[in-house]
């Protein structure tokens, strides 16, 4: 039985110009114990995916279960299942770090929960700040406070909406070495994030999502074997051959190309040199993630011609 | 601690730690009510046989302030979650519909409860220290006392569910507010009763379910009111229940709060 599973499902929102698809046909399924990664560009549906599977939302069609559990049909029972990180920094001005947890945890109906308070909060490095107000916590404390509020309940699967998002290097490094504890210890982690690198170091599959539809889904070692293996990378003072630019990422004097072998790699450069053009800083390095998500992306937008999605 | 205590407690909580505005503010408006008008009208307006106008007046004061804080405590502590985002703190949870109809509900209760005792604390105070009554503010018949605040509150705490349910904003909510709930309060007979009206407004008042609980309160107070307490327990009842099912149903069906 899958950890998660979604079938089908799709969203259509009312909007002032029309019926607006922000999901169209999404199947996929997440084993227990895994840790998967969804990525997609800003619009993909990434949030709507999960607002569905939390029950703040409710697809026009389809199926999504948590354990076997239809969050349709049975949403407290699926609930219980999932611990969720929402995207947004919110909080209750009203209570400090302990209170929050304590009633999060009550309306879970988890009883005597101070321990596992504790060791959240210490975990989370929030131990000096229990008897803080919300409001005074900084903002990357707040993002660390949601991640403890959706574990309060010990949920067997996490769902992580860009959880690092604004948060400093160090305490990047200190909240996933935690949630890869979690996993390690038979949690299912669904994450999203625009951290390429994250999603290539912690998940070991990954789905991608554009307007609406899965447009990749794979183990993440064999996303990264379908891309180009290597990326030549150089500075350049002049406009790109035709040939070279349509398959360049350019951002200001760096170009990168993907290449394949060592012929590859010389006919790019020869490439420059019949333009004219000198390249400078010229660097071969091992194709990553972005790379793949970038080309997916790309390859994406010439199959689709659909408008943007929402959100 | 278990789901909807949880959730009754936090918002019990919310209201008392900000209890010099949520208690401590409605008692002294409602104080000074009594003062100003207890004064200027305690000679001229002839309300019941052999009760004077400012002890007619404080048990009014008391229920027209259970009924506004109890309003005021679901309607603003929805709204602001809806506003702030930390409603979805509460929409990931397992918590029924039931649920969170009877934490809100009842700790708008609890507020109206504790402002209207305040307010009737105050104003005894204010009574006795005055020295022009020689009347007793304990009342008549106790038990309608605590039977019309308590439904009178849970019909406003209900209403302020719909109400924070409904709004988006805080100008909609202000706007519930001054052209719902105050008009209807105010000319429920808290400062008048409603046999001094021409016939056309003593029918009109008959419509409106907030002169039956202010009625039907001070009919503890004094055994005596416009219409028997009876009928007032009848209309309250009933319009409790409707609007309970409206704003269970809201809840179920996740109104405004689930996409």
């Amino acid at each position: 039985m899958p950890a998660i599973s979604f079938q089908s499902v799709s969203k259509t929102f009312a909007t002032a110009r029309g019926p607006f698809q922000a999901l169209d046909g999404v199947s996929f399924d997440i084993d227990d114990g895994e840790f998967f990664g969804l990525l997609g560009p800003n619009g993909a549906g990434k949030t709507t995916l999960i607002s569905i599977l939390a029950g703040l939302s409710r697809a026009t069609s389809g199926r999504v279960s948590v354990r076997g559990v239809d969050v349709a049909a049975e949403p407290a029972q699926a609930r219980r299942q999932l611990g969720v990180v929402p995207q947004e920094l919110v909080f209750d001005p009203f209570f400090n770090v302990r209170e929050a947890l304590q009633f999060q945890s009550g309306y879970f109906g988890v009883r005597g929960n101070d321990d596992w308070i504790d060791e959240l909060l210490h975990s989370l490095g929030l131990a000096d700040k229990a008897a803080h107000n919300m409001r005074q916590l900084s903002g990357g404390m707040k993002r660390r406070m949601l991640v403890a509020q959706a574990l309060v309940h010990k949920p067997p699967v996490i769902v992580l909406d860009e959880p690092t998002a604004g948060v400093d290097v160090e305490l990047r490094q200190t909240l996933w070495q935690f949630i890869a504890k979690l996993n390690t210890q038979g949690h299912t982690v669904l994450l999203t994030t625009h951290y390429l690198e994250e999603a290539e170091a912690l998940c070991g599959r990954i789905a991608m999502l554009k307007q609406g539809r899965v447009v990749a889904l794979n183990r993440t070692s064999e996303l990264l074997a379908q891309a180009a293996s290597q990326v030549l990378r150089f500075k350049l003072d002049g406009t790109l051959p035709p040939a070279l630019a349509a398959r360049a990422r350019v951002t200001g004097r760096i170009v990168q190309l993907p290449a394949n072998d060592a012929r590859e790699i010389e006919a790019h450069l020869a490439a420059v040199r019949e333009a004219g053009l000198q390249a400078e800083d010229v660097e071969v390095r091992k194709a990553d993630l972005e790379d793949v998500f970038l080309e997916v992306m790309g390859a994406a937008a010439h199959q689709t011609d659909q408008p943007g999605a929402l959100a | 601690m278990t789901g909807w205590t949880a959730l009754f407690y936090k918002e019990v909580l919310r209201f008392w730690k900000v209890s010099f505005q949520t208690i401590a503010a409605p008692v002294l408006t409602a104080v000074l009510y009594l003062l100003i008008f207890g004064h200027v009208l305690e000679d001229r307006v002839q309300v019941y046989e052999g009760v004077n106008y400012t002890a007619f007046l404080i048990p009014g004061l008391v229920m027209m302030s259970v009924l506004q804080n109890a309003f005021a405590n679901s309607s603003s502590s929805l709204v602001q979650s809806k506003i702030m985002g930390n409603l979805v703190f509460l929409l990931l949870t397992p918590l029924s519909h039931w649920s969170w109809y009877f934490a809100y509900v009842l700790s708008a209760v609890l507020r109206g409860v504790v402002v209207g005792l305040g307010v009737l604390l105050a104003t005894a105070v204010f009574v006795w220290q005055s020295s022009v009554l020689n009347m007793s503010l304990w009342p008549a018949q106790p038990l309608w006392v605590l039977i019309f605040a308590l439904l009178g509150a849970a019909m406003l705490g209900t209403l302020g569910l719909i109400a924070g349910l409904w709004a988006d904003k805080f100008d909609q909510m202000a706007a519930f507010q001054n052209f719902v709930i105050m008009p209807m309060t105010f000319l429920s007979g808290v400062f008048y009763s409603i046999h001094s009206l021409p016939d056309f407004w003593q029918r009109v008042s008959h419509l409106n379910p907030f002169f039956y609980m202010i009625d039907g309160f001070r009919y503890g107070f004094f055994a005596q009111s416009d219409v028997s307490p009876w009928i007032s327990l009848s209309v309250v009842l009933t319009s409790l229940l409707g609007v309970a099912s409206l704003a269970v149903h809201l809840l179920r069906i996740g109104y405004k709060i689930r996409g």
